[in-house]
């Protein structure tokens, strides 16, 4: 552990002015959001809960076949979520509305991986396995994984699901958007080809929210006043309107921030070409050479920090 | 008194060394059923709980309660108390070992544990575990290029390997003889990178829950959850040592050291006051202070842990008479390390809530195990390094 005062003043000339020169203005956050994304509609009102989606899911995506497929009753005596063998499911809510006959109304909802605009899932991902493409949908890349499971502690949604059974090579699961069908001119998510009802409807972001408004506007009785997924954590390319609060079909309040959006500006103002580490360097540097000066006089004590 | 630390001429096999292996043997059982029927075969995770008592515990309880490397070498190597050095070699090798148990817990804890070296090559600078294992992957390498000088002073000029081995000699004796002539004239770098590393990854580590604002609990997410973390390292690095300083002097019975871990109390004073400033201030200014009567697990947790974890301890040491009391200094730093640990399972296990699906979680025993293991294991070895190697000050004892 020596330090001459040459080589220390070398070395710190370097520090210094690295850390000067790149210490970067606070640039504020921007969206990564691809440019114009697909988007698709789900309309509550619309929904019977045939579970077709759920069964073309498993078929598009090679899956095993949804759980008791032709039930639409008991099936839905549990609350399902989307998992490691569906990446879809459909939950039926009872939330107080009433027919004429004083019977109460089901509303039924779909739930999938949203494809957040920024989603927290890409952000968080140690290796950049997942992203978001300019289609709108967040891609897997098993190639890039490791396992870590971040993506599903950072996702507001709970929507990525884990192959936990899988001793060595188990992947990080969730709906594709069909990435590779919509790419295609005209392609269709699996879901959506089949929806008997024009539950879903699928097109770029910004028309299928131009549809939203509309059906909202035209229908002002009918409709809560709001989009789910317009304006939720920086907006998602999977959008739903509704006659019942969202929160009662398990969709969650959310604010309007972007969820990478704090720990993203703290990392990049904080790290951004190492300047505070090489400035901490520097600092602590120049206290280490002060103190050894004072113990030139005493006699050296030895390594092993 | 002259700092000089020498290998223990102690028996190495006692009663709690065989409990140890016990506890190592039950945790093997447990990792080898988790890399045959999975991770769901051995743990309560889910797909709403991704992280449990690995995480929480094994990596970032781990990272803090290696705290006490970094700040004791700050401490002794630049700021230039040179009178705190007898310490910095224990809490060295107990950073050494900590760090080496993190990635040890890691490989058990992520599914594709044969892939843990593509971080070094697929960047994803917005994550911030991209940063905190890149900060980990190098500090480790420092920590043990600064435990390597130990190993050189007890073997060099006397590397006798057995029988086959023995062509080799001259060989490891170049390499302790070089390498230790190097590091002597580089290790300032080390020791400085070593602080470095340690502030950028022990506050990034709270930074971790920063992309999930919905799903921690709003008494420990706040903003500043990265300097609390980095705050609380700073607090829990001496009383890590005094902790396990007095609990090795006890067991091996040598010289109780009072008269460098009684100061160590004090500048302890001055740290956990500015984390419990930070953690009091932070809650007032937020409001969060509302949820504190409200009775659930999760406020009763954050009551402990800053109560008896933060509070407590505190006012403990701001009495003379307790600092100079061996039993004193012990019971505060024990449950100033407790309340790190606390802090950490709250963050990370306790506080995490997702609100979608119905869920609760508890670590299986499967997951107990393997991580009883994995400190049995640690403590074992720690243990066989303190016995064989020069860390500890020699005992005033005449030995047999």
């Amino acid at each position: 552990m020596k330090l001459t005062r040459r080589t220390f003043f070398k070395f710190m000339g370097v520090a210094g002015v690295s850390a000067t020169g790149l210490a970067p203005a606070a640039h504020a956050w921007e969206s990564k959001a691809p440019p114009d994304p697909y988007g698709c509609l789900v309309d509550l009102t619309r929904c019977v809960g045939c579970r077709k989606c759920e069964e073309a899911c498993s078929t598009v995506n090679k899956l095993p076949a949804p759980e008791r497929p032709n039930c639409q009753c008991t099936i839905f005596e549990k609350k399902r979520r989307p998992d490691d063998k569906a990446f879809t499911v459909v939950n039926r809510y009872f939330t107080g509305r009433l027919d004429e006959f004083d019977k109460p109304l089901p509303t039924f909802a779909k739930v999938q991986c949203m494809h957040c605009q920024d989603p927290a899932c890409v952000s968080a991902c140690i290796v950049g396995a997942l992203s978001k493409d300019e289609t709108g949908a967040v891609h897997y890349d098993v190639n890039k994984c490791i396992g870590c499971r971040y993506c599903m502690v950072a996702c507001p949604f709970e929507i990525p699901a884990y192959e936990y059974r899988d001793p060595i090579t188990p992947r990080v699961r969730k709906c594709t958007f069909c990435y590779d069908r919509i790419k295609k001119d005209g392609g269709l998510p699996g879901c959506v080809t089949i929806c008997p009802t024009e539950a879903l409807t699928f097109g770029r972001r910004e028309t299928v929210l131009t549809l939203a408004h509309k059906r909202l506007k035209e229908n002002p009785g009918k409709y809560i006043q709001q989009v789910y997924g317009e304006k939720e954590v920086g907006g998602t390319s999977w959008l739903y309107i509704s006659s019942v609060p969202f929160d009662q079909v398990n969709l969650p309040v959310l604010p309007e921030t972007p969820s990478p959006k704090l720990s993203e500006t703290l990392q990049h103002s904080l790290f951004s070409y190492l300047w505070s580490p090489i400035a901490l360097f520097g600092v602590l540097g120049v206290f280490m050479a002060k103190s050894n000066k004072a113990k030139d006089n005493h006699p050296q004590h030895k390594g092993g920090a | 008194m002259k700092h000089k630390a020498s290998p223990l001429n102690k028996k190495f096999w006692t009663p709690g060394v065989l409990v140890m292996l016990v506890f190592m043997a039950a945790g093997t059982v447990s990792i080898v059923a988790r890399f045959t029927g999975g991770i769901g075969y051995v743990t309560n995770l889910s797909n709403a709980r991704p992280w449990g008592l690995w995480v929480g515990v094994d990596v970032a309880t781990g990272v803090a309660l290696a705290a006490g490397g970094f700040t004791t070498a700050a401490l002794a190597h630049i700021f230039g108390r040179h009178y705190y050095e007898p310490i910095t070699r224990p809490a060295l090798l107990t950073a050494v070992l900590g760090y080496t148990f993190v990635v040890l817990g890691l490989l058990v804890d992520i599914g594709r544990s044969w892939a843990i070296w593509k971080p070094i090559f697929y960047w994803n600078t917005n994550s911030v575990l991209f940063e905190v294992a890149m900060c980990v992957m190098v500090y480790l390498n420092v920590l043990y290029l600064e435990f390597f000088p130990i190993i050189a002073e007890q073997f060099k000029g006397k590397v006798r390997l057995p029988g086959l081995l023995s062509p080799l000699n001259s060989l490891v004796e170049g390499i302790l003889k070089i390498g230790d002539a190097i590091l002597g004239k580089t290790m300032w770098i080390f020791i400085i990178l070593g602080v470095v590393l340690s502030c950028m990854h022990q506050s990034s580590l709270g930074s971790l829950m920063l992309v999930a604002p919905t799903k921690l609990h709003p008494l420990w997410y706040t903003p500043i959850l990265p300097l609390l973390f980095l705050t609380s390292a700073f607090a829990v690095g001496y009383p890590m040592v005094v902790f396990e300083t007095t609990l090795a002097t006890t067991s091996f019975k040598l010289d109780d050291e009072m008269n460098i871990l009684s100061p160590l109390t004090k500048i302890t004073i001055f740290l956990l006051g500015i984390y419990m400033f930070l953690k009091l201030g932070d809650m007032f200014y937020r409001g969060t202070y509302v949820y504190l009567l409200d009775g659930t697990h999760q406020t009763n947790s954050f009551i402990i842990e800053l109560l008896f974890g933060v509070m407590i301890p505190w006012v403990m040491l701001l009495f003379e008479k307790v600092r100079k009391s061996r039993r004193g200094i012990f019971t505060a730093a024990a449950l100033i390390v407790g309340g790190v640990v606390l802090n950490r399972i709250n963050v990370f296990i306790v506080g995490y809530k997702p609100p979608l699906a119905e869920n609760t979680y508890f670590p299986a025993p499967g997951e107990i195990l393997v991580t009883l293991g994995l400190i049995a294991t640690l403590m074992f070895i720690y243990r066989f390094a303190v016995t064989f190697l020069p860390v500890l000050q020699e005992s005033k004892e005449v030995s047999l």
